[in-house]
C-alpha cells in the first residue's frame, strides 16, 4: 500500500512536470520569441541518408553524413519552400540573405528580429567551409542554384528536364532528389520526372 | 481501490493537459472585433465591414501580378498552392481550418507579407476585416 502511494507520487510529479514544461504551448504555439525551447533547438537528424558536398565533416560514428537541424529554419523556411540545407551556401551567402528578407527574391519574407537572428546564426554556423562561389561574379550568391558547385554539379542533367512542368524551377529539388527533405541528395535518391 | 484511483487519475490529468493544447490564443471572431476597434478608430465613417466586398478584394488583383487567390485559390475551403514553389497552403478559412487566426503573431506576419506582395502596402484594418468577414462565410 506505502508503495502504491509513493509510486503515485512519483507519477504526479512526472505528470506536473510534463504540463508546466507544455504550458508555454498553449498560449504561444507558434510563438516567435519564445526562448523557452530555443537553446536546445538545433538538432542532428537522420545520420544514414544525408549528404553531397562536404567530405569530412558533419559525419556521423558509422560514417555516413547528417543533416543538422534547427525547428525555426524548418518552420520558417520550409513555410514557402524546401528548408535548403546550411551547407548549400557559404556563411557570407546566409548571412547577406538574412538580411535582405523584406525583399526575398521578390517575396516578402520578413521574420521578427529574434527569429531572424536564430535562423541567420543556425545558417552560419552550419554553413559550407567552401567558397559556393557564384557563377555569374555577383559574389555572394545568393541563389544556391546559380552556384558554379550547383552547375557543375547539374551539368549532366538535360535541357528537357529542367523545362519539365513537373520541375518548374532549379529550386525545386524534390521533383528529382526524392529525398531531398530528409537531406539526401545521393545519386541512388534521383529519380528523373519523366 | 489506491491503484485504479490512482491510474484513473493520471489519466484524468493527462487527458485535460492534452486538450489544453487545443486551446488557441484568440479565436477569428475575436480578430474581427479588435479590427473594428481599429477600423472605428481610424476610420469617421466606417460602417462596418461586408463579406462581399472582402470576397472582390480577396480575388482580384491590386496592381502586381498576384492576388490574395493566386496562392489560397478561389475557395478558401480547399489547399492552396504557393505561386512560385507550389509548396502546399493548408485552406484559408477557419470553419475548414480551425488553426487560422488563433496565433497573433502568425497573423502579423502574414499579412504583412502578403499585402506587400499583393499590393505593395500594408493592408488597412477595412481590408482585413472585409477579407476574414468574407472567410468566416465560408462553409464547406
Amino acid at each position: 500500500m506505502l508503495k502504491d502511494i509513493r509510486n503515485y507520487q512519483w507519477l504526479l510529479a512526472v505528470v506536473a512536470l510534463t504540463m508546466i514544461i507544455s504550458v508555454p504551448a498553449v498560449y504561444a504555439d507558434d510563438d516567435d520569441d519564445d526562448d523557452f525551447q530555443s537553446s536546445s533547438r538545433n538538432s542532428v537528424m537522420s545520420s544514414s541518408q544525408v549528404g553531397d558536398d562536404t567530405k569530412s565533416r558533419d559525419r556521423s560514428k558509422n560514417g555516413s553524413r547528417v543533416l543538422v537541424t534547427n525547428e525555426k529554419w524548418k518552420d520558417e523556411c520550409g513555410a514557402c519552400h524546401m528548408a535548403y540545407p546550411a551547407r548549400f551556401l557559404s556563411a557570407e551567402s546566409w548571412r547577406v540573405m538574412m538580411t535582405g528578407l523584406d525583399n526575398h527574391f521578390g517575396s516578402d519574407a520578413s521574420l521578427d528580429a529574434a527569429t531572424a537572428t536564430e535562423i541567420s546564426d543556425f545558417l552560419q554556423q552550419n554553413a559550407s567551409r567552401k567558397k559556393r562561389k557564384s557563377a555569374n561574379g555577383i559574389e555572394p550568391a545568393l541563389r544556391i542554384s546559380e552556384t558554379r558547385w550547383f552547375k557543375s554539379e547539374h551539368d549532366e542533367v538535360a535541357a528537357r528536364v529542367w523545362k519539365s512542368p513537373k520541375v518548374k524551377s532549379p529550386s525545386n529539388c524534390a521533383a528529382c532528389h526524392t529525398k531531398a527533405e530528409s537531406g539526401s541528395f545521393r545519386e541512388r535518391d534521383i529519380k528523373m520526372p519523366k | 481501490m489506491l491503484r485504479t484511483l490512482s491510474i484513473s487519475g493520471l489519466m484524468l490529468i493527462t487527458f485535460v493537459g492534452l486538450s489544453m493544447r487545443q486551446v488557441y490564443a484568440q479565436t477569428p471572431s475575436d480578430l474581427l472585433a479588435s479590427l473594428q476597434i481599429e477600423a472605428t478608430k481610424n476610420m469617421p465613417n466606417f460602417q462596418g465591414f461586408s463579406a462581399d466586398r472582402g470576397e472582390t478584394f480577396f480575388k482580384m488583383k491590386h496592381g502586381n501580378d498576384w492576388s490574395c487567390s493566386s496562392c489560397h485559390t478561389d475557395n478558401p475551403a480547399v489547399t492552396g498552392k504557393h505561386a512560385k514553389t507550389d509548396k502546399p497552403i493548408k485552406p484559408l478559412a477557419p470553419f475548414v481550418n480551425a488553426e487560422r487566426f488563433t496565433n497573433p503573431k502568425k497573423i502579423k506576419k502574414w499579412f504583412k507579407r502578403n499585402c506587400n506582395d499583393v499590393l505593395d502596402r500594408l493592408c488597412t484594418p477595412q481590408e482585413k476585416g472585409d477579407v476574414l468577414a468574407y472567410l468566416l462565410t465560408i462553409r464547406k
